[in-house]
């Protein structure tokens, strides 16, 4: 028996990615990384700002989200997301614009402890990846 | 009868307005296909989104607790209306039709001694509501500027809707729209998204999820931004049918300026002719009579 399910990462413009052949993903869920193999249980989450990891036969890739839900369900992976980049088409000034982006929502001090906490978490993750 | 320099200008003036309505038609028709992709493509998510929330919502083990977006606050004194318009003009029927829709909503509310509030997306809506309801509409958004149904538009509009609800402005919420069906037809809808409606759509697989965090949090957090989807998808479905109404008004608006032009031709021509004729008859008679 194959040990691959199905991912479908989907934004609110388009589907944005489908693939089948994927052994196991990474999600940055809410309350930490999470490992996804074939088989896992029904699950529903959502997510922080983070690193999706993709590792399948093809290769593996990796995306950037802000947010979104994850459902797992009968072996198909669902994500959806409002903002996705694949860290491969993202250059440095790309990323150094959403830092500055995510720094100034983090700095502001009229937001709640949660958006401030996700605000904190992007510049985080995307400090690592400059 | 109009001198034959009246009827040419006249001519001239019909032909140019066939140019343009058929260049709007052509433009029309290349936008439609981009609206109609583009709509299509956002349909995956809002089912996923609306999937998502089905079960959760059937999963939820404290409904009398349940978030105030998926139960509603218990009473319907106040209602919000989004009425989505185009920003231009020159669409056949697309904005009167919401318009139409969205009045025999209102007067059914006003007659049953509820409170009416209204948002008004798109300019097109505003202008014709403002003469009757003017005093009735609380905000009136419209996205001029930017070329394409876009979700960050779609979320501003739905972070403001959730803050009127929040600060418990309103009760029950409805959005008008026109469902994009095919180039000829859509169809004025009213959806009502606060407080979600589930309309018996039971999911028969009785699957358990787990969730984390908890479904209530969970909830609370999905719950808006269903709202910024549908709102999304009714944008989407919107830009597809203003170019699809205006595309078959403005085939409608070329032909009937042929036809004009046809008619007004052969007009002019007759003139003409009847002028040549009497022009004769003169030469003849004057000399016969010497």
């Amino acid at each position: 028996m194959s040990e691959e399910f199905k991912v479908e990462i989907v934004n609110p413009e388009k589907s944005f990615l489908v693939k089948d052949d994927v052994s196991e993903v990474v999600v940055p869920a809410f309350e930490g990384e999470m490992g996804i193999l074939k088989d896992h249980i029904s699950i529903i989450s959502f997510l922080k700002p983070g690193i999706i990891k993709i590792l399948s036969k093809s290769g593996d890739e990796n995306y950037y989200v802000e947010d979104g839900i994850v459902e797992f369900k009968n072996n198909n992976l669902s994500i959806l997301t409002s903002t996705i980049f694949n860290l491969a088409d993202m250059d440095k000034s790309k990323q150094q614009d959403l830092l500055k982006q995510a720094e100034e929502e983090a700095n502001k001090t009229d937001i709640n402890d949660q958006s401030k906490y996700l605000a904190d978490q992007k510049v985080e993750v995307l400090k690592t990846l400059n | 009868m109009a001198s034959l320099d009246d009827l040419k200008k006249r001519i001239a003036s019909v032909k140019s307005t066939q140019k343009i309505t058929k260049a709007m038609k052509m433009v029309a028709a290349a936008k439609l296909r981009r609206a109609q992709e583009s709509a299509e493509k956002g349909r995956p998510y809002s089912e996923k989104m609306n999937n998502v929330i089905l079960n959760l919502s059937n999963g939820i083990s404290d409904k009398e607790n349940a978030p105030k977006l998926l139960s509603g606050t218990g009473q319907e004194k106040t209602h919000l209306c989004v009425v989505m318009t185009s920003d231009r003009g020159l669409c056949g029927g697309f904005n009167s039709n919401i318009i139409k829709k969205a009045k025999s909503y209102f007067v059914k509310i006003l007659d049953e001694g509820k409170e009416l509030k209204i948002i008004t997306v798109g300019s097109k809506g505003n202008d014709q509501l403002k003469r009757v309801y003017g005093d009735k509409i609380i905000e009136n958004i419209s996205f001029k500027e930017s070329k394409n149904a876009n979700y960050f538009d779609a979320d501003k509009v739905g972070k403001m809707v959730i803050e009127k609800f929040e600060a418990g402005e309103f009760d029950v919420c409805t959005i008008f729209y026109n469902q994009f069906k095919n180039v000829i037809t859509q169809i004025p809808q009213a959806q009502q998204i606060i407080p979600l409606n589930n309309e018996g759509e039971e999911n028969s697989s009785e699957e358990s999820y787990e969730f984390e965090p908890d479904e209530d949090e969970i909830l609370s957090n999905l719950l808006p931004k269903n709202i910024s989807t549908q709102i999304f998808k009714a944008m989407l479905e919107n830009s597809a049918s203003e170019q699809g109404s205006r595309m078959s008004a403005m085939d409608n608006a070329t032909r009937n300026a042929g036809e004009m032009v046809d008619k007004l031709t052969i007009e002019y021509n007759r003139s003409r002719q009847a002028a040549i004729t009497k022009e004769l008859i003169e030469i003849i008679s004057g000399a016969e009579s010497l």
